[in-house]
């Protein structure tokens, strides 16, 4: 039997925002719905949100779900998590977020916090009138074929959630849970992932040493160096949201990039930058540097 | 949470208290090894002699055609093994689709090792096709495995029909009845079955004890190798007190099949009340099947949501649903049985025994409709989309 805590089946047995939204046809009122999975995939969640269009804030969310207990309580707590915040502000949610709020999933579940995750973006997008396709349509070479899932999709899933082992790959996106052939190449994708990570790590804290000895600050090209390293980073999570960043130039301490693909088009650019990739550069290089989109 | 409704029987039974009080003894008193030479041990083996006398006579079957094993793993893993051992020079080997994992991950080997093996599918009753069987046979074909009746659905096989066909081409036959030791009577006599395997814990003994019938005169080679326990045929000290509890088992359940019949009087009513509930039918042979197991998919919501609802009542039943494994696949039997994915993931299995109530039975009828609709009302589908879904979910399986 799994081993779900209180907050879970006090949300499954009495979850909250169930339902659908009917749309109240009054202006500066958008009603908007996003779905992911299905009845073959074992579950599927429609999540529906009501947003004020002048504010950008999601006025109400509530959930329909077809699915386990972790699937129903993890729609429930995704529809508590994201009432009242901006679009922008919801975009910020992780899958991560959805388990804390229910204070842990069983990692064999953790899927649905992922699901709930998907399901938000998908509503978003709908609203925004970014082309779903053009979102799960990324670059990435479909990996598992049992569950149609992206390279780039575990590679975000593995660098967001530190993951090191295919079992928790599975857990967290299904990848390698139908036939279980892709084992070994998720298998690479993990190994690729933490040496792309350790060789980060181990350039950035070499290039400060170098400066620190030095006494002097960095010079620009050692600055560029590590902000190139730290965006290749960042890259694989924009790509499997269809999106993608360039480095354009470095103005003393303002790095200015590009925004690539959906990223370009996203209103929640502006979070991206300063969350995805304005806080690892400074968390990484500098903690004064301040990034701008050029177009 | 109020008293356990155990509906769960075809995963593990209560052990029968007066199992529990034959095996007692064993534990504390009799201690003895049974290949001792004093009589304190010898006493022991007198016991065990005893408890092979009531396993054979439940299957039909002599006392030295029966083998004690550890569970039901072990004697089907035992009985494949040596099926391979009696005749070597045969290389292809038949099983169905819907075997235990214990029997398909064997055979899922010994494929890696180089043999052929043919999985015979089942219908979307779950019966299986004889003719197929018989396309498949060939003189090369060293074994037939098949299952007497699936844990999942209930649904029984013709076995004397298949043994027949299995014996035309001298291929040996075995068979896993540990669904079926105590629910049907056996008669291993006059039967074309050369192994069976069974379980105590499916019959009100306790876990950790099984036995295997070998056909006498049988090529038998063991899987375990060391001592001369079981006459070299399964080498380890003894279970002593599980075995004693499995005879005392096997002995009531000879007994209790002359009350079958009422068992089977509460598992209609269980189904025909759940079957009330609309968008809901029955998995497996109906005219064919234990007389303990129901198996019905609720449509449009998942297994272990269901559970989980059941669980609330003390109400222990379980489901073929992906979630409830682990695995994210749902059950390989209603897979291979072909049923829609709009039932698949809402299959759940009720399995009686001989201490189920009327009042327990009730009890599910009328806590059931109320978790089915919470549940349907939180799904996302629902009946007015049933083309539309059936549509949809084949485009999503085919996509893969």
């Amino acid at each position: 039997m799994w081993d779900y805590t209180e907050k879970v089946l006090d949300l499954f047995y009495n979850p909250k925002n169930q339902g659908a939204i009917e749309d109240p046809n009054e202006s500066g009122i958008a009603v908007v719905f996003g779905e992911v999975g299905s009845i073959a995939c074992g579950d599927a969640l429609r999540l529906h949100l009501k947003i004020d269009i002048d504010t950008d804030k999601i006025l109400d969310a509530r959930f329909q779900t077809f699915g386990c207990t972790s699937a129903i309580a993890s729609s429930s707590a995704l529809t508590e998590i994201i009432k009242e915040l901006t679009l922008d502000e919801a975009l910020n949610v992780s899958n991560r977020d959805i388990a804390e709020y229910l204070g842990g999933l069983p990692e064999e579940k953790m899927h649905c916090s992922v699901m709930g995750q998907e399901a938000l973006e998908a509503a978003i997008y709908k609203y925004r009138g970014i082309e779903v396709e053009e979102h799960e349509d990324d670059d990435g070479r479909l990996v598992c074929s049992c569950f149609g899932v992206s390279e780039n999709r575990i590679r975000r899933v593995v660098i967001e959630n530190n993951l090191t082992a295919v079992e928790q790959v599975t857990s967290y996106v299904k990848a390698g849970g139908g036939c279980s052939s892709c084992a070994a190449e998720i298998e690479d994708l993990i190994a690729a992932v933490q040496q792309e990570k350790a060789l980060t790590a181990t350039r950035v804290a070499a290039e400060i040493a170098t400066a620190q000895e030095r006494n002097r600050p960095l010079t620009t090209v050692q600055k560029i160096t590590l902000i190139q390293t730290v965006l290749q980073e960042v890259r694989p999570v924009l790509l499997a949201d269809g999106g993608d960043v360039e480095l354009y130039d470095v103005e003393g301490d303002v790095v200015k990039v590009v925004l690539k693909g959906a990223c370009g088009s996203c209103e929640s650019s502006t979070a991206t930058l300063k969350n995805a990739i304005e806080v690892r550069l400074r968390e990484r290089v500098l903690p004064n540097l301040v990034v701008e989109a050029v177009s | 949470m109020s008293a356990v409704i155990y509906l769960d029987n075809n995963a593990t039974t209560k052990i029968d208290p007066n199992v529990l009080e034959a095996m007692l003894p064993y534990l504390t008193e009799y201690y003895g090894n049974p290949s001792s030479m004093h009589s304190f041990g010898g006493q022991v083996g007198k016991a065990l002699k005893q408890a092979r006398c009531q396993v054979a006579d439940l299957l039909g079957a002599e006392e030295s055609e029966i083998i004690f094993t550890s569970c039901g793993t072990e004697g089907n893993n035992t009985a494949i093994r040596a099926a391979l051992a009696a005749q070597p020079d045969r290389k292809h080997l038949i099983t169905t689709e819907v075997e235990h994992a214990c029997v398909l991950n064997v055979f899922k080997q010994l494929e890696k090792q180089g043999y052929i093996v043919t999985y015979l599918s089942v219908n979307r009753k779950g019966q299986l096709d004889l003719m197929e069987l018989e396309a498949a046979m060939t003189g090369n074909t060293a074994l037939v495995s098949t299952m007497y009746a699936n844990n999942e659905t209930g649904t029984i096989f013709p076995i004397e029909q298949v043994g027949a066909i299995a014996k035309e081409y001298g291929a040996t036959f075995h068979v896993d009845a540990v669904q079926v030791a105590g629910k049907l009577p056996l008669n291993l006599k006059s039967s074309t079955v050369d192994l069976m395997t069974i379980s105590g814990h499916k019959l009100h003994a306790p876990k950790g004890v099984g036995a295997l019938y070998v056909r006498r005169g049988f090529r038998f080679r063991p899987l375990l190798i060391g001592g001369h326990q079981e006459r070299g045929r399964r080498a380890g000290t003894e279970n002593v007190a599980g075995i004693i509890g499995l005879g005392k088992a096997a002995e009531l359940a000879q007994l209790h099949l002359a009350d079958v019949a009422q068992e089977k009087k509460l598992r209609d009513r269980l189904e025909k009340g759940l079957l009330a509930i609309p968008d809901t039918e029955i998995n497996g042979d109906r005219k064919n099947r234990l007389p303990n197991t129901t198996n019905i998919g609720f449509k449009y919501i998942e297994g272990e949501a269901i559970l989980f609802s059941l669980n609330q009542y003390g109400i222990c039943a379980s489901s073929g649903s992906a979630c409830t494994s682990g695995s994210l696949e749902p059950s390989h039997v209603l897979r291979a049985m072909g049923l829609p994915y709009t039932i698949l993931h809402g299959s759940i299995r009720f399995s009686l025994s001989c201490y189920t109530t009327e009042a327990e039975i009730d009890r599910v009828l009328e806590v059931m409709p109320g978790i089915v609709d919470r549940l349907r009302d939180l799904s996302p589908f629902n009946n007015d989309q049933a083309e539309w879904l059936q549509d949809r979910e084949e485009a999503v399986v085919s996509n893969r």
